[in-house]
């Protein structure tokens, strides 16, 4: 019997880990699908940034409330997870509590873990109060179509029940431990439960059980713990199809972010060739492009392939938290464009994309769509002001904007698709040098003006 | 900046003006304001007057990177060509684009926002600035995106509105978290897309909503986009905007 649940257990872990791992390449595979950038700049900096931002949720605190709960969600949630270590081992070898040769350390562990489970616990709860009972509006906005809502709410669902499992299991376990040491039950199984670890919360559960046979104990603890493993087992996998994969590609994305100031938009090296060219009174622009000249370059991005790499990443990563749109001016004023729908749209074409692949032997078949227009709308693009208060509110280094400008560039450039008054602007500025229509020769009258 | 070349002599720094500053009526005034601070603290300073060009600002954040580099490229070949070293300007986006978008394409200069430089004349004990009219006045600061977020500079203009002595009232959402004026990304030249309101409202009713006699911009652009909404709230009677420069100007009655 015991042979057959170490198998079973095996078995469960291999499928668990074995599913999660295939779908994180095929994300990074996705990814890859994404312009390369250079990042091998700003090291130092890139790493104090996983450190403040990502492990330090500094961002997350602007907003205290919200900030607090989710940290202690986060700690609470990652710490309790090194019980998870000594379930596999128990698992495998068909130990019970293998750990607990650690002594007070043990109990002291079993018992933070008690007291985070109950805060998280209660953090969730609150977190699903503020989403379905207080509405905060960001959670209700336009982009947040039924998928979105539910898996925010599938992921609170899961936190709760694997942490009432984790008390559960301890709590059946404390019965158990305090009737065999009363001599009460007797059996070899029974044996198993030996006192160990301190059980702040779960003490206060362990009444429920009073009175139950020894059998039935038994059957709630193993129950509860196989339902807790495999439920993180599960738990893992979901993960690729929901916002909240973001608890593994925050680190990377924050490591990838933004390093210079926040108005720095980059210059795009195959415009700066042809612009040197053009200025360049020696060259001769009909010449034949060199042998082995790269093709021109397409400019701007029209659909997730033009993007790059970070981006893409960027948009696995997006919490679908809304910090960022609650911010964004346009937003705010009612205009069409929400910064995390720019995401949301982004990590969707993406998906849609790889799936095309996978359906076609790898190769993209032209399936008539894009990113822009079938996603995201020229309204949205042209709302923006660049502010950057969406890559400020960001929690994880997302820069929706950069997104933003790729696809204005492919408007203006590919398809000289800007608004009529941006293109008046921009003829001024080929003529006039200024974005009005006044003559360069005054530029310096105001010196002679009162 | 020619007759500087044609004496052999370099200023201490070069003073941007920009497309606003050169044009616009009111924007005009700050150029004048600024003008007028550099001359009180002696600052040997010059202008590139019809050499200067758009810095490409608008046409970059339009998608336009062509037209941008085709900009850029003219006026850092003419700023090289006069050996350029330190930029100050009073507009946040010819700061920006400057500072930060010219070194990839070969302009390399020390470039400085003019509330940084006149705080930086204030610290050298250069210029003088006292409350005078604005003393104990209730003002507020409106944080420019391009000098704000962008630059992350948000104590340069405070601590020379602190030192008119003014009564220093914040909007909630200001410095890192400041509402844009809905000027940026070229939206100045444009209409704004369909909405429940303008961008320029949406702020402007912020900050008249402090109780602010003067509401303080740091920006041409944001100064444009404030004061039409404080028209539409038809209280131009008793809201003034003004830029930081013309405010340090008008409090020595300059
Ligand atoms: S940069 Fe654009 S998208 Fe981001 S907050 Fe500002 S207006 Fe919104
Ligand atoms: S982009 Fe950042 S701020 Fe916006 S929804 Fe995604 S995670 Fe939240």
């Amino acid at each position: 019997m015991a042979y057959i649940t170490k198998i079973l257990f095996l078995i469960a872990l291999v499928l668990g880990v074995g599913y999660f791992t295939y779908n994180i390449r095929k994300v990074i595979s996705r990814i890859k699908l994404g312009q390369e950038v250079d990042t091998s700049d700003h090291k130092k900096q890139r790493w104090s940034n996983v450190v403040r931002i990502a492990l330090g949720q500094s961002k997350m605190v602007v907003r205290p409330i919200a900030g607090l709960l989710h940290i202690v969600v986060y700690v609470g949630f990652i710490i309790i997870n090194i019980e998870v270590l000594e379930i596999i081992i128990d698992g495998l070898f068909g130990t019970h509590r293998v750990l607990s040769f650690l002594g007070p350390v043990y109990d002291v562990l079993i018992g933070s873990f008690e007291i985070l489970a109950l805060l998280v616990l209660l953090g969730v709860i609150f977190f699903w109060t503020r989403r379905n009972i207080q509405k905060i509006k960001r959670f209700w906005a336009r982009e947040m179509t039924s998928w979105p809502k539910n898996d925010a709410n599938i992921i609170l669902y899961f936190e709760m029940v694997l942490m009432i499992l984790f008390l559960v299991m301890n709590a059946a376990d404390l019965a158990l431990q305090r009737g065999v040491a009363a001599g009460t039950f007797t059996s070899e199984t029974a044996s198993h439960y030996i006192q160990v670890g301190s059980y702040p919360v779960s003490q206060f559960i362990a009444f429920l059980f009073q009175g139950m046979s020894e059998g039935t104990l038994i059957v709630i603890e193993r129950s509860a713990w196989w339902l807790h493993i495999l439920g993180i087992l599960v738990f893992l996998n979901y993960l690729y199809f929901s916002k909240h994969l973001h608890i593994i590609l925050a680190f990377p994305n924050v490591y990838f972010g933004k390093v210079v100031p926040k108005g720095k938009f980059k210059n795009l090296d195959s415009v700066t060739n042809e612009v040197k060219l053009m200025m360049d009174p020696s060259a001769d622009p009909y010449a034949a492009p060199p042998e082995g000249a790269e093709t021109p370059a397409k400019f701007g991005a029209s659909d997730v392939m033009d993007l790059s790499r970070i981006q893409l990443l960027n948009a696995y990563t997006c919490t679908e938290c809304g910090r960022c749109t609650s911010e964004c001016p346009a937003n705010i004023t009612g205009k069409k464009l929400s910064p995390r729908k720019i995401m949301m749209d982004t990590r969707d074409r993406l998906e849609e994309v790889g799936k095309n692949m996978e359906a076609n032997g790898g190769e993209f078949k032209d399936d008539g769509k894009q990113l822009l227009d079938d996603y995201i709308l020229r309204e949205e693009l042209w709302a923006c002001t660049t502010c950057n208060a969406c890559v400020e509110a960001c929690p994880v280094s997302i820069d929706p904007l950069s997104i933003i400008m790729d696809m204005r560039q492919y408007l203006v450039m590919e398809q000289s698709a800007a608004p009529n008054e941006l293109n008046v602007t921009m003829t001024n500025i080929e003529n006039n040098s200024a974005p009005w229509p006044f003559n360069q020769m005054d530029r310096l009258n105001w010196k002679n003006e009162n | 900046m020619a007759e500087y070349m044609a004496q052999g002599k370099q200023p201490e720094v070069l003073f941007w003006v920009g497309c606003a500053g050169s044009f616009d009526d009111r924007a005009k005034k700050i150029t004048k304001a600024f003008v007028k601070l550099l001359h009180n603290a002696k600052v040997d300073f010059a202008v590139l007057g019809t050499e200067e060009g758009c810095t490409g600002d608008p046409a970059k954040r339009a998608g336009n990177e062509f037209l941008f580099q085709m900009q850029a490229m003219m006026n850092i070949e003419v700023l090289n060509g006069y050996e350029v070293k330190k930029i100050v300007t009073a507009c946040p986006h010819c700061f920006n684009t400057i500072k930060n978008e010219y070194p990839g394409l070969g302009g390399n200069y020390e470039v400085m926002h003019h509330t940084q430089f006149l705080k930086s004349l204030l610290d050298e004990g250069r210029l003088k600035v006292e409350g005078g009219k604005f003393k104990g006045k209730k003002i507020t600061f409106h944080d420019p995106c391009y000098l704000g977020r962008a630059n992350n500079e948000y104590e340069a203009p405070r601590d020379l509105l602190r030192k008119l002595e003014v009564e220093l009232t914040e909007m909630k959402r200001c410095k890192s978290r400041g509402l844009c004026c809905g000027a940026g990304g070229a939206q100045m030249f444009k209409e704004p897309e369909p909405g429940k309101k303008d961008v320029n409202i949406e702020r402007t009713e912020e900050a008249l909503g402090t109780n602010a006699k003067i509401i303080a911009a740091g920006c041409p652009f944001c100064n444009t986009m404030m004061t039409d909404g404080v028209k539409n709230f038809e209280k131009e009677g008793e809201v003034a905007v003004m830029d930081v420069a013309e405010m340090i100007a008008n409090a020595q009655d300059l």
